[in-house]
């Protein structure tokens, strides 16, 4: 929606709208953040939670059981990095839905997300296994498969990116295909192609995402 | 040089129909998918308490499987438009 044109070093310089809506995004969730908190200071511990902190509640503890069941019981301090990956993932996706360019169709955001991802499971594998147990790791079952080992484990953010990018932008490319072929009846068609695209597929890749995450790094904890 | 064609639309079209034929890998994502769901309604019918589960194994195996259809969507989307076939006959400069 806006996109930002300057000069810098009389070099014209356009940062796209999608970038700009990781920023609005990031705003916004750290607003909503910031007014839960003040919530949570205010709130009467002798009393159960009600209205806002209670879903708020629900979202923590669901996260938390999740990445439980999947990392493991002693892994439960990871919640907080997947909660945030999930509450970005999620209203970017659904950014769409308000006429934003979705963030996560810009390739440069997806590949930073599944970097972020890529360098954890790194850096688990040798913090928890010794450099010297990370690199025989390469060398398993047999010592030949050392270039599959190592392409194998390249290939994880590569299909990490492309599949949340593929998925939203496939989505973005046939919506605006549809609204530019049907010009003023475009609203009768699209507001289910919307629910498609924009709430089941966002909701979809926003968990795959996060489990994705959850998997690769878990892998290095031995439970 | 075509009858009437210049270099760059062939090279154009010829790009599209490169992106058609990449989506072919479309089919194999389709299969997969359908048999994990199949497989998965069959579990639920089984066992209808692990409902949960279940539905996540399938959802996390479909999007596994989803990878390569999507590898032929962005290289079809990277054909149509980023032109990459059309930025290297240009740069030949002929």
């Amino acid at each position: 929606m806006f996109e930002i044109t300057f000069n810098l070093l009389n070099r014209e310089i356009i940062i796209p709208d999608t970038i700009v809506n990781v920023y609005i995004v990031v705003f916004a969730l750290l607003i909503f953040a910031m007014a839960v908190n003040r919530k949570i200071r205010k709130a009467d511990l002798s009393k159960p939670p009600s209205g806002l902190l209670n879903v708020m509640e629900i979202l923590v503890e669901t996260v938390e059981n999740l990445v439980k069941q999947t990392m493991g019981e002693k892994q439960v301090w990871f919640s907080p990095y997947i909660f945030t990956l999930m509450a970005f993932l999620l209203v970017a996706n659904l950014s769409g839905l308000l006429g934003f360019t979705p963030p996560t169709s810009d390739y440069s955001v997806t590949l930073t997300l599944a970097l972020v991802t890529f360098t954890l499971t790194q850096f688990f594998g040798i913090k928890n296994n010794g450099i010297d147990g990370y690199i025989k790791g390469f060398f398993q079952p047999l010592p030949f498969l050392l270039p599959l080992n190592i392409l194998g484990e390249l290939a994880n953010p590569i299909s990490l990116s492309f599949r949340l990018f593929g998925n939203i932008l496939s989505g973005v490319i046939i919506m605006s295909l549809i609204y530019n072929a049907l010009g003023l009846v475009a609203p009768l068609v699209t507001p289910v192609l919307h629910a498609y695209f924009d709430v089941f597929s966002g909701l979809l890749q926003t968990f795959i995402f996060a489990m994705l995450t959850m998997i690769f790094i878990g892998g290095n904890f031995d439970n | 040089m075509l009858q009437g064609i210049t270099s760059e639309a062939f090279i154009l079209g010829c790009s599209a129909i490169g992106a058609g034929l990449a989506m072919i890998a479309g089919i194999g994502p389709g299969i997969g998918q359908g048999h994990a769901a199949g497989q998965g309604a069959a579990a639920v019918g089984r066992q209808p308490e692990a409902q949960a589960l279940i539905t996540r194994t399938m959802l996390l195996g479909q999007a596994v499987a989803e990878t390569t259809g999507i590898y032929s969507l962005v290289i079809a989307i990277i054909l149509i438009f980023i032109r990459p076939l059309l930025t290297a006959y240009l740069n030949l400069g002929l």
